[in-house]
């Protein structure tokens, strides 16, 4: 069995991660009668015996003791990883693998990128070792961040070389989330291209994740649950809709229903990973499937149910009549079955989709971010960082045209009756 | 003489697992309606083909597991132990924690010589507990990473290591509408390199062997599940003993070396199908009663029409009229297309057998020119029954049962390669284009041959 490390950076970034240990602890939970410490559950965490000073304290077998995520928490400002270690999830993290500074890095992509990445390398470096060396098997590292700040954005796409770097065995799958049209942070475009860039070099995969969608979401179980029309479409106790039992304040924050989807997503992404099922999907199946070509990692996801009761079975082929695929892979499906469901389920769906459905977010997004550059407006903050140049920013728009024109190219065979190949002819 | 199987990836161990399960309790089965004698001769030829002893009188699969993730392998181990009427050895697997991502190249060129030796070694260990070796049985899918790359690779080795010992390879077909997205290179990967090492292919199709559970056995959740135990039945009615020469109580010692005598008289030509009837769920089983006339006739369609079961066959479909000339290169999209052997092997298990009319079979104009029925066609026989069925037949034949559907797997495999796509996954791990053309070459040039019969 594999082990995989999360790496949140930032404020979005640590929340989210929050939601997932959350939901990883009260999923394992409920498969896992007996608290033995199993492989399944050896996947996100370790079993540690805390009564043991030092790094001695690795339990592999036997009876639960403790439990630590597998996780590094980034943050240039102190205030959310504080409150992650007051709260009711404070023993699920070890507070040797925490990075903090104090100031932040003010919605500013080369503070997170040049000046936090700089200074904090070498202790970044030696985390991740040491969070590496307590794996028996490491197979990937999840990253959550966001695009649009300084830190999830900079810092977060630093991480990335180094991680390749470092261990370039091992995956690296990006949660990004994407900053909505009426995001506050104003220099939001410029970050999210700038780390554009870095996704598109460094990372195997990203799962983008926009907030507008996770928006719409929320709002319409909002309504649902608000009319009273619940019984057989929302789901009063499911994992999504309600974070009652969730060990978190009573007052809900304004992202908690946003965060927990894409904890959601990033727990059955690796259930076929960490439970049986009669056709498994490792994670790096994933990458090997879903990219034919190395710059077109992005994939779209959905998810359910999210709020409705929906019937899934052996599902996939339905879908086929109304999606259109590439003429090179009609049937581009892969398929990964998991006997253990979510809880407060009793079956879910995941889709992953290489799409070029994301053409038009990167375009949207090159769109804000030359309203801006166009006027220089803001550049100052990001020019007088050592290290950053106007050339910065002319490399990264031009990343994201390239791969704009990829998906394109894609986009145009749509249409086009493509004339195959003719076969290879054997002389008789 | 003995067989050793080899169980590769998720879908060689979970079918392996049926196969034995199936093997044990068909031995087993009470309603042999044979004499006791009979029963018990039967019952000794399968154990020695199959089991070693264990000490304490539980019969030992003689497999050999592999898997590069360890979930599915603890799996088997634990269901078969569990039944409490046989087992896996406890040290006959190799296990690894990490998979190989669906990729054919990451099984071959990286799992492969990694972890050569020890796998070599227990195969080695499994072989030695055998009086007598006829050969390897390996189980393995064509669309994964483990069971297609690292299969490709073993059953290299076991050319190289054990060049007299017969190989033949159990290969599932993956579903046509996908899987696993890079299955048609992964595929052709395989069916190139295994042409080149295997004696022969045993092609167990996934949508085929899905038809017949939703269409015979009447399941309505088919799972995969269901399927290996319908792939399982099939290959036990291959394998279970049958007479030699001398008939009752006397049965055949080297089931491999008899089938690739029947069955592979010529290199090119190395695709085997199985075709079973009858096939239903148990429950009708003590409703039906069947003739070796009508079990025969729908068989001997099902070979010539290219049917997958006993249901729906296309009786249009007749041997072309004899006197004309042959016909050459034969178009693949032919409607009435008929299936031409190069060989057949009929298998009867149940009562009366020895009345059975094989004379269908042995017409001319269901083979090739350059064989003779009489070289071409075998049967053979026990009264001995096989799982409850009073009369059941077998079909192995080496004919044009895959033509299409290799055809198509190439067809689209080309297709993706024009594009490229993909294909930095497998160069990553050493494996060229040249190589993905080479497999291309060879299996067009199967394809010709099969086409051209």
């Amino acid at each position: 069995m594999t082990q995989s490390v999360v790496v949140q950076v930032g404020q979005c970034g640590n929340q989210i991660g929050c939601c997932f240990w959350d939901l990883a602890l009260r999923e394992h939970a409920a498969v896992n009668q007996k608290g033995i410490y199993d492989e399944a559950i050896s996947s996100f965490f370790r079993n540690v015996d805390t009564r043991v000073v030092g790094d001695g304290g690795s339990i592999s077998k036997g009876k639960i003791c403790s439990l630590k995520a597998r996780a590094v928490l980034i943050d240039m400002e102190e205030g959310v990883v504080n409150e992650i270690l007051q709260g009711p999830l404070r023993d699920v993290f070890d507070n040797k693998q925490l990075i903090t500074d104090i100031s932040g890095s003010g919605n500013n992509w080369a503070v997170g990128h040049k000046v936090f990445g700089s200074l904090y390398q070498e202790q970044i470096l030696e985390k991740l070792r040491k969070s590496a060396e307590h794996c028996d098997c490491l197979q990937c590292f999840f990253i959550i961040h966001s695009m649009g700040g300084g830190t999830g954005s900079g810092l977060g796409t630093f991480l990335l070389k180094v991680l390749e770097d470092e261990f370039p065995e091992v995956y690296r799958f990006v949660t990004s989330v994407y900053p909505s049209g009426e995001d506050d942070v104003i220099t939001s475009p410029y970050n999210s291209i700038l780390a554009m860039k870095e996704l598109n070099e460094h990372a195997d995969c990203v799962l983008p994740i926009d907030n507008q969608s996770l928006f719409d979401i929320i709002s319409k179980i909002d309504l649902m649950v608000n009319s009273g029309k619940l019984g057989t479409t929302v789901k009063p106790k499911s994992l999504v809709t309600s974070s009652a039992e969730a060990l978190k304040k009573q007052h809900q924050k304004p992202f908690d229903g946003m965060n927990n989807i894409v904890a959601n997503l990033l727990l059955n992404l690796t259930s076929s990973a960490r439970f049986e099922g009669s056709l498994n999907m490792d994670l790096n199946e994933i990458s090997m499937n879903l990219v034919p070509f190395p710059q077109l990692h992005y994939l779209v996801s959905s998810l359910t149910p999210l709020y409705t009761l929906a019937d899934v079975n052996i599902p996939t082929r339905r879908l086929k009549p109304s999606l259109q695929f590439i003429s090179w892979n009609q049937e581009g499906w892969k398929t990964s079955l998991c006997s253990v469901p979510p809880v407060g389920h009793s079956h879910s769906l995941l889709a992953l989709a290489n799409n070029t459905c994301v053409k038009p977010t990167f375009m949207e997004l090159r769109e804000r971010f030359m309203r801006l550059y166009k006027k220089k407006a803001h550049l100052h903050h990001y020019l007088q960082i050592e290290g950053m140049e106007e050339s910065c920013f002319a490399e990264a728009v031009s990343s994201v045209s390239g791969l704009i024109e990829e998906y394109k190219q894609l986009d145009a065979t749509l249409g086009t009756p493509v004339e195959d190949l003719p076969r290879l002819s054997v002389a008789v | 003489m003995s067989i050793v199987t080899v169980q590769l990836g998720q879908c060689g161990n979970q079918i392996g697992f049926e196969v034995f399960d199936a093997l044990y309790n068909d031995s087993h089965c009470p309603q042999g309606l044979c004499s006791k004698r009979e029963n018990e001769v039967y019952q000794e030829s399968c154990k020695e083909r199959f089991f070693s002893e264990e000490e304490n009188g539980v019969p030992v699969a003689r497999a050999v597991l592999v898997d590069m993730e360890p979930k599915v392998i603890n799996q088997t181990l634990s269901k078969a132990a569990q039944s409490g009427q046989w087992k896996y050895g406890q040290h006959s697997c190799f296990c690894q924690k990490q998979g190989s991502g669906n990729n054919w190249a990451y099984g071959y060129s990286v799992h492969g010589p990694r972890h050569e030796e020890p796998i070599m070694n227990l195969i080695q260990k499994e072989v030695e507990k055998c009086d007598c070796l006829s050969g390897f049985f390996i189980i393995m899918s064509m669309a994964g990473g483990t069971g297609s790359g690292l299969g490709a690779f073993i059953t290299q080795n076991l050319q190289d290591q054990y060049s007299n010992a017969l190989k033949m390879n159990q290969i599932i077909w993956p579903y046509g509408t996908g899987e696993v997205i890079v299955q048609n290179y992964n595929s052709i990967l395989t069916l190139s390199h295994l042409y080149r090492s295997s004696d022969a292919l045993l092609v167990h199709e996934n949508d085929a062997v899905h038809k017949i559970c939703a269409k015979l056995m009447n399941i309505k959740q088919i799972s995969f599940r269901d399927i290996n135990q319908v792939l399982a039945h099939q290959l036990g009615s291959v394998f279970q003993p049958t007479y030699s020469m001398e008939g009752s109580y006397h049965y055949r010692r080297n089931p491999l070396g008899d089938l690739m005598e029947s069955l592979v008289p010529h290199p090119e030509f190395k695709m085997l199908g199985i075709r079973n009837i009858p096939q239903m769920c148990e429950n009708s089983l003590a409703y039906s009663t069947f003739t070796w006339t009508g079990l025969l006739k729908h068989l001997r369609q099902m070979l010539i029409s290219n049917s997958k079961m006993e249901e729906g066959i296309n009786w249009q479909v007749r041997p072309p009229l004899s006197g004309l000339p042959p016909l050459g290169k034969v178009s693949l999209n032919r409607e009435l297309h008929f299936n031409t052997s190069i060989a057949n092997l009929v298998i009867l298990r149940g009562k009366d057998v020895h009345s059975a009319d094989l004379g269908g079979f042995k017409d001319p104009e269901l083979y090739t020119s350059w064989l003779a029925p009489v070289n071409a066609f075998s049967a053979w026989k026990t009264q001995r029954a096989f799982r409850k069925y009073e009369k059941s037949a077998a079909l192995v034949s080496n004919s044009q049962f895959l033509l299409k559907p290799l055809d198509t797997i190439v067809g689209k495999a080309w297709n993706m390669f024009a594009s490229k796509a993909y294909i930095h996954q497998y160069t990553k791990f050493g494996i060229e284009e040249e190589d993905f053309l080479d497999s291309f070459t060879l299996l067009e040039q199967v394809v010709a041959s099969y086409c051209n019969v």
